[in-house]
């Protein structure tokens, strides 16, 4: 079992490949560029599926396959190692990482290639699928927590990309602070663990996790704590309220990374903790709670957000906020195969509305004004077609992708509370008007660009082929919960089972009885579908039928337009109650008050008062440098006569 | 093999001409010179017990004093060089500003 042995291959591959090109790349060819990065991900994919070849052969005793390499920290009764771990979860996550990652550099290298910036992107690129691979592969929390601030890193380096630009930077930055206060939730929670079970290595922690008695809601104990500590480096991660203000800003980085990082990939690390965590969180039915609510709110309120925006970047970033809402929403009922399914087809259908919005981009030569595009259908086929898939996709059309998975999440919430099933349901509808109305927007109507300005074109085969495999993946990737409709095994669930085995009730076997035709329709119609429905119906009303209506629906509800426009002021919100004080403390008091005043004061102090004491004793001494030497030897002819004369 | 007492006889000669010249010389650079003289005197008796009693100690502190005597003249030149500079001499006499 070469790969499963070797399986530190994996990530090594892209981190050698940062290094080479962002050490040695500034004399290389732009071919010689690209050949690197992109034989470092190739790479790593195949190995990821060669463990997957070895990991369906390996018996069940023998998972989650954990493989340790050698001894990290060892400090008193304190214990961890670097260790690799491999179970249903890992495999998911792993193909998603290297499957979506490589097709997204090779997307790259045809977006890029005119940017200066072209060597320094790839090293980047590539650093980050080190840091997400050791994420999604580490066998306990110290060593995830290495790939956590590491994928937040370059995360930061790479919206941070164009750093000329001042809104490029603050960006960065912006990201980068909001993550620092989840990541100190998340470490906090991950030093309570320590404390708690003694150790971080997952199959330690988690089978003791389960075995502890359930905390009823309103008893805080331990575990709620720990869960809700998890919880906040989760919301920083994966950005959810009240740490989500971070992920529409960092569209300032170019089009890939916000496919790569910020919608398939590194915001799903929230997710993917929290499911790895989940014999402590099924322990605490408040965090859960928490969780289901903090999750179904976020989906709402960035939802309603994406109805106005007029970027068509922005509006995909908060319909990112808003399919990791829904996620979050899964887990916190419990679902959590079913939040891990909507993560992998999230991947897809987001991952190419990105890429797709990017060639549409790239199209127009820069422009990412919706309002200034229009009519763009013919001219560019492939990315209209692409983008077509992927907004049935995500708006839940049945038999695509995110019609099995969001239908699963709402399944499970119905069967949990009626309130969040019921938010889910009309986020559903929201997420199906404003998918439609960017889409409409952008390639119906009349042309809205000046034809001389901006010569419009289809984009190289390097970013269409991308566009097409994560089309194919977009509609066919929630096939594997097909046969649940008519009452078949949902293979998906099935086989993410076991990871969650040691904690949850093994789920009762599905219904051998094959349904009926009728109950098959009413699955393919229900309440989600039919709220997608009317919100497609809706925008199609609203920006195809009568264009001159959102105009005076806008004028008519204009404190509303407005709120939503302002993106409910959450930042200005932050601005006048976080940052604005904490600058002010800073500049005030800590700068002039703490560090001119108090340090700098007692550190010239000390050099006035011995510059001072120094003049007044230097009248003590002759200034004869030889009278001082005779002094010396003088000194330790004495002192070694007497040393003799004691001796003897 | 020469005696033991050969080489401490050499250590003695060498560090008391190292204490003569520090005392009696006037130019900083020759008492500065006077100074390592009397260092590796030193290191000569350390060697010499270290090699007579068989014991390793005196040689490992040769190394030290070496790598003290090194830091001590990186420092010390770069104060002589500043005095000269400063003063325009190097004759100690004249350095003795300390009273005015």
């Amino acid at each position: 079992m070469p790969a499963l042995t070797y399986l530190w291959i994996i990530p090594l591959l892209p981190l050698l490949g940062a290094a080479a090109n962002g050490l040695f790349g500034t004399r290389w060819s732009k071919g010689a560029v690209t050949g690197v990065a992109l034989t470092a991900t190739t790479l790593s994919f195949l190995a990821a599926l060669e463990v997957v070849r070895e990991f369906v052969a390996l018996p069940a005793d023998q998972i989650p396959w954990i493989k340790t390499y050698f001894t990290w920290v060892s400090a008193g009764a304190f214990h961890a190692d670097f260790a690799l771990q491999v179970d249903q979860l890992t495999i998911i996550m792993l193909l998603v990482v290297t499957g979506v990652g490589w097709l997204i550099h090779i997307y790259s290298s045809g977006y890029m290639h005119d940017d200066p910036g072209y060597r320094r992107f790839f090293s980047y690129l590539n650093l980050f699928m080190f840091f997400m691979l050791l994420l999604v592969l580490a066998a306990n929390y110290l060593l995830m927590f290495v790939g956590w601030e590491g994928v937040g890193l370059c995360s930061y380096l790479l919206i941070g990309f164009y750093y000329l630009k001042k809104s490029a930077t603050d960006a960065g930055s912006k990201a980068f602070w909001v993550n620092r206060v989840g990541d100190f939730g998340f470490i906090l929670g991950v030093l309570l663990i320590l404390r708690t079970f003694g150790s971080l290595d997952f199959a330690t922690v988690l089978p003791r996790a389960a075995a502890m008695p359930l905390e009823h809601i309103g008893q805080a104990g331990v575990l709620t704590v720990i869960a809700l500590l998890l919880f906040v480096g989760a919301t920083g991660k994966s950005a959810q309220l009240p740490l989500y203000v971070w992920l529409p800003d960092a569209m300032e980085g170019p089009t890939p990374v916000s496919a790569l990082i910020h919608a398939a990939t590194m915001v799903t690390a929230g997710v993917y903790m929290v499911v790895r965590s989940h014999a402590i969180f099924l322990n605490a039915p408040a965090a859960m709670e928490v969780v289901g609510i903090v999750g179904c709110v976020t989906a709402f309120f960035a939802a309603t957000i994406g109805l106005v925006q007029t970027d068509i970047k922005k509006v995909l970033a908060y319909s990112t906020v808003s399919q990791l809402g829904y996620m979050f929403l899964a887990l916190g009922v419990g679902a959590f195969s079913a939040g891990i399914f909507h993560l992998m087809t999230h991947a897809f259908f987001k991952g190419l509305l990105f890429l797709s919005a990017g060639s549409v981009i790239h199209a127009m030569g820069g422009e990412q004004d919706m309002r200034k595009m229009g009519g763009l259908r013919k001219k560019i086929p492939v990315t209209f077609w692409t983008m077509f898939m992927a907004t049935l996709a995500i708006a839940g059309a049945p038999g695509f992708s995110g019609f099995f998975s969001k239908d699963e999440i709402l399944l499970a919430a119905q069967r949990s509370s009626t309130p969040l099933w019921a938010l889910g349901v009309l986020i559903a509808g929201l997420t199906s008007f404003y998918m439609f109305r960017l889409l409409f927007l952008t390639f119906f109507g009349a042309q809205q660009y000046d034809e001389h300005h901006v010569h419009v074109h289809e984009s190289p085969k390097s970013m269409l082929v991308p566009l097409v495999v994560l089309a194919i993946l977009s509609v066919c990737g929630g096939w594997m919960a097909a046969p649940a409709l008519w009452g078949g095994v949902n293979h998906f669930e099935h086989f993410l089972a076991p990871v969650f085995a040691t904690a949850v009730e093994p789920v009762a076997a599905a219904p051998e009885s094959s349904r009926g035709v009728t109950e098959i329709l009413q699955a393919l119609l229900g309440a989600p579908v039919i709220a997608g429905l009317l919100g497609f119906l809706l925008a199609w009303w609203l920006y195809i039928r009568s264009p001159e209506t959102p105009k005076k629906i806008a004028a008519s509800l204009s404190a509303v337009y407005k709120l939503l426009l302002g993106k409910y002021f959450v930042d200005e919100l932050y601005a006048a109650v976080i940052v604005r004080p904490l600058v002010w403390i800073s500049d005030k008091v800590l700068w002039h008050l703490v560090d001119d005043g108090a340090i700098d004061g007692v550190v010239n102090g000390v050099a006035s008062v011995s510059r001072e004491s120094g003049d007044r004793l230097r009248y003590a001494e002759s200034g004869n440098t030889r009278s001082y030497a005779t002094w010396i030897v003088m000194g330790v002819v004495v002192f070694t006569s007497l040393l003799l004369w004691m001796v003897s | 093999m020469v005696p033991t007492s050969y080489f401490l006889v050499l250590s003695a000669v060498l560090f008391g001409l190292g204490v003569i010249a520090f005392i009696f010389k006037r130019n900083i650079i020759t008492i500065f010179m006077s100074i390592e003289l009397m260092l590796n005197a030193v290191n000569l008796a350390f060697i010499t017990f270290s090699r007579a009693l068989g014991q390793l100690q005196g040689q490992v502190f040769v190394f030290f004093v070496i790598v003290v005597a090194a830091a001590e003249a990186a420092v010390g030149l770069a104060i002589i060089i500043l005095i000269h500079r400063n003063r325009g001499t190097l004759n100690v006499e004249r350095v003795d500003t300390l009273k005015d």
